[in-house]
């Protein structure tokens, strides 16, 4: 799983090559690098999803979506969907 | 750094001045947080059973305030606001936050504001508090849940977060009313605006800032900046205003997004300093929280599904069994006063009084024990942070139909009763979702079909075993309710294309940590949702019912008495007896009334469905209540009212058609039920829809499409069966 992502990630190589809180894997953290979409932005940020803050994927609904992120250091936890998560760019 | 630091520091700050002893009019006080922060908990120790529950004007928001006595000699009207996290709205619920605090000459803005701060969750919670100090609003910071922080090792300076933030602190923990009284005595203060500044907007944005501010006379620069981000959304301001504000936006290019971003991203700099003053935190812990590890078990990827079964089970038990009981006393007490009054009065009034007021009081009052074990329920659900999960679980599910995992629960709830049901979509922050959830909850079946679905189906379907385990009726019941949710789903997926969202809607939410019921909190949902019930639907049920009785017992003209000299020349030929008598008289004075002659009139109507006259009576008096359906016909057919079913059964199945035929074939009696599966026979329902949605629009287009469905899908099964 880990190799596919890797290489899946190696082919579109460019510009494109960024990670979301959607592709972390169960248990990953990652810290925020910045957020694509503006508006859905706005209600990350009220939320607590800065730049810098780590944020960790601690469980998937049953069927995928949506997602349960722990923000901070064990602060709290957010439910949001996968493509509300996949607004929010992690750093490399 | 902008800080106007006082020297004083402990409760009273420079900013607490000693107020008079008692102000002529109470102060007037607004709670304030964010969602799951213990505000509900502080708002119920402060206000105890002195509550009230409202509607903010213009909108479905309940506006919960009440009083509490901060000293013998100082009371003070606590207003409940909705839970935010900031003060930019995103939701129709957050409008009326803006609403309130925007406009400071309003006679309901408050004195000052109590802040309700986690502090687990300085960080976030902060934010919201900033931006009230900005607005210049005088605050107390209520810093709840200090015990669980402190268990994980959060330690925060308090002396030095108050210099830094500038307005008193009151530590405290809500849910076991610690704090509470320190909170009151700094309450019965005067509060002056806090002298410290958080933010201030960027020099760019001064000429326009400006420009608005004094354009308006407004009391500071921050305030003027929100006038220019949500001057569309601010109730208060005139067309005049608004143009003006769009034009002014405009030619400054001013862009509301970026600049709301860019603030709360300083916002969060300027709080991370703070807390690094102030807050130190050493996790002692390295286990997961216990809410985490509940979370591995409740939102398991079949455990999960199987424990939410479990819980529904115990929920639909709970409002079909246990409450039988409660609900069969009101019956009877009702029943029994009514006969006590008719046995002891006569006339026209005292039949008014009994078969109009007293049997639509009792149609109100017989649905109080459903109504109060589902909101029991469903708030110890909400209050244990289950509710959150449950959404969390559903959601991926029900978004093809245009719903999200918040309408899971009104659409469960619509199975005991849409009324309630309706009621609970209030949870659904987005108006498009909660809009098609409340459209689409009546049409799940509830209670009240399953006495005409036990009438009928008995009456056609034989009594044997299918497929060898399964009842043949019940079977057939099953399909009912099967029919009316892929119904609600699928009329809920072409409300999805027909609406227009005028908000975006986000899923996005908090987890609220795991803990006990706060059984106060429950007590008191119970006690405000039965007296929204009673005191807003029961008016418009017992109007209708009287409505009703009036156009069933009265008739046009002398036909009324024409029919019943006859039915009596009949009886005095064929000796009947009097209870005999008795019947067919009622039969046929119904038969000549107002109802009659409306049933008479709709038969063309109903004619294509299978339907009589007869039938049409009963379709016109279960508008109001479908169990008055089976009532409805027990009259028609000359069956008394406490005949059994068997005789009803009897009855129904002796009733002949023109050719000597029985008259409920299975055609006729599929038809009726498929009927009874769509159409809006509600009046509570429709009185809870339009309380709910403050237009009348939406109750109408639920009575005429649910109807419509109804009619259609009755005459193509009847004209398929026949």
């Amino acid at each position: 799983m880990t190799l596919f992502r890797r290489s899946s990630q190696f082919v579109v190589a460019d510009a494109a090559v960024r990670r979301t809180a959607k592709d972390l894997r169960l248990g990953e953290t990652g810290t925020i690098c910045c957020l694509e979409d503006p508006e859905m932005a706005l209600k990350l940020l009220e939320m607590g999803c800065v730049p810098g803050v780590k944020v960790r994927l601690s469980g998937r609904a049953p069927l995928g979506d949506p997602l349960m992120l722990v923000l901070g250091d064990q602060e709290y936890t957010l439910s949001v969907r996968a493509s509300e998560a996949a607004t929010i760019l992690l750093k490399e | 750094m902008a800080v106007t630091a006082s020297n004083s520091v402990m409760a009273a700050p420079s900013a607490v001045q000693t107020g008079p002893a008692a102000s002529p009019r109470p102060l007037r006080i607004a709670l304030i947080g964010n969602p799951n922060s213990g505000k509900t908990s502080l708002f119920n120790q402060l206000t105890g059973l002195n509550q009230k529950v409202g509607n903010f004007p213009g909108v479905t928001v309940d506006r919960k305030s009440g009083f509490a006595q901060l000293t013998p000699a100082q009371r003070a009207e606590i207003v409940d606001l909705p839970g935010t996290y900031s003060l930019y709205p995103k939701s129709l619920d957050e409008k009326v936050i803006t609403d309130l605090l925007y406009d400071k000459t309003a006679a309901s803005y408050p004195d000052f504001v109590v802040v309700t701060v986690d502090a687990n969750n300085l960080r976030r919670s902060l934010l919201l508090f900033t931006q009230l100090g900005d607005l210049g609003l005088p605050a107390v910071l209520a810093l709840n849940m200090m015990d669980v922080a402190e268990r994980h090792g959060v330690r925060i300076d308090l002396a030095a977060l108050e210099r830094e933030l500038g307005v008193p602190i009151i530590p405290m923990n809500a849910r076991k009313g610690i704090g509470v009284a320190a909170l009151k005595i700094v309450m019965a203060q005067r509060l002056d605006a806090p002298p410290v500044r958080f933010w201030e907007p960027d020099e760019k944005l001064l000429p326009l800032v400006r420009q608005i501010r004094y354009y308006f006379d407004l009391h500071n620069d921050y305030l003027a900046l929100h006038y220019a981000q949500q001057y569309r959304q601010i109730g208060f301001l005139s067309a005049d205003d608004k143009a003006y504000l769009q034009e002014l936006t405009q030619q400054y290019g001013f862009d509301a997004t970026p600049a709301q971003a860019a603030e709360t991203i300083a916002r969060y700099t300027r709080i991370n300093e703070i807390l690094l003053e102030t807050v130190t935190v050493t996790r002692t812990e390295t286990r997961e929280p216990v809410s985490n590890r509940i979370d591995k078990v409740l939102t398991h990827r079949v455990g999960g599904y199987l424990i939410f079964l479990g819980i529904l089970f115990t929920l639909f038990q709970a409002i079909f069994a246990w409450a039988q009981y409660p609900m069969d006393w009101i019956d009877q007490g009702i029943s029994a006063l009514s006969a006590g009054i008719q046995d002891n009065f006569h006339g026209p009034l005292v039949r008014l009084l009994t078969e109009g007021v007293l049997a639509g009081l009792g149609g109100v009052l017989i649905f109080i024990p459903q109504i109060a074990l589902l909101f029991g329920f469903l708030a110890v659900l909400e209050e244990t942070g289950y509710m959150a999960r449950v959404t969390f679980l559903m959601d991926k599910l029900m978004r093809p139909f245009g719903l999200s995992g918040k309408s899971v629960v009104p659409l469960i709830s619509g199975l005991a009763c849409a009324v309630p049901a309706i009621m609970g979509a209030r949870t659904i922050e987005s108006w498009k979702d909660r809009m098609i959830t409340i459209f689409v909850t009546p049409l799940m079946s509830c209670s009240a079909r399953i006495p005409v679905y036990t009438v009928l189906v008995a009456l056609v379907v034989p009594d044997q075993a299918a497929w060898g385990i399964f009842n043949l009726r019940g079977v057939a019941l099953m399909g009912l309710y099967l029919l009316g949710l892929f119904s609600a789903l699928g009329s809920a997926w072409v409300l999805k294309k027909v609406l227009k969202a005028r908000e975006r809607s986000y899923f996005i939410m908090e987890f609220p940590v795991y803990q006990w019921p706060r059984w106060k909190n429950v007590g008191l949902t119970i006690y405000q949702k039965v007296q929204a019930f009673v005191f807003q639907a029961g008016k418009v049920i017992i109007a209708i019912s009287v409505l009703l009785w009036v156009l069933a017992s009265y008739g046009p003209g002398q036909q009324q008495g024409t029919a019943e000299t006859q039915v009596r020349q009949q009886a005095a030929t064929q000796h009947w007896s009097e209870d005999e008598v008795g019947r067919r008289v009622a039969s046929a004075r119904l038969e000549n009334s107002y109802a009659g002659s409306f049933g008479q009139a709709l038969e063309p109507a109903i004619r294509p469905l299978g339907y009589d006259w007869k039938i049409g009576i009963a379709l016109l008096t279960s508008f109001a209540a479908r169990e008055v359906f089976v009532g409805t016909i027990s009259t028609i057919y000359s069956v008394g009212q406490d005949a059994d079913m068997g005789t009803l059964q009897q009855k129904l199945q002796a009733e002949k058609d023109a050719n000597g035929q029985p008259f409920f074939t299975p055609a006729r009696a599929f038809s009726l039920l498929v009927f009874y599966v769509f159409a809006m026979q509600c009046m509570s329902t429709l009185a809870v829809t339009y309380r709910e949605t403050k237009s009348w629009k939406w109750p109408l287009a639920q009575l005429l499409y649910m109807t419509g469905l109804a009619y259609v899908a009755a005459l193509a099964v009847y004209q398929v069966l026949a």
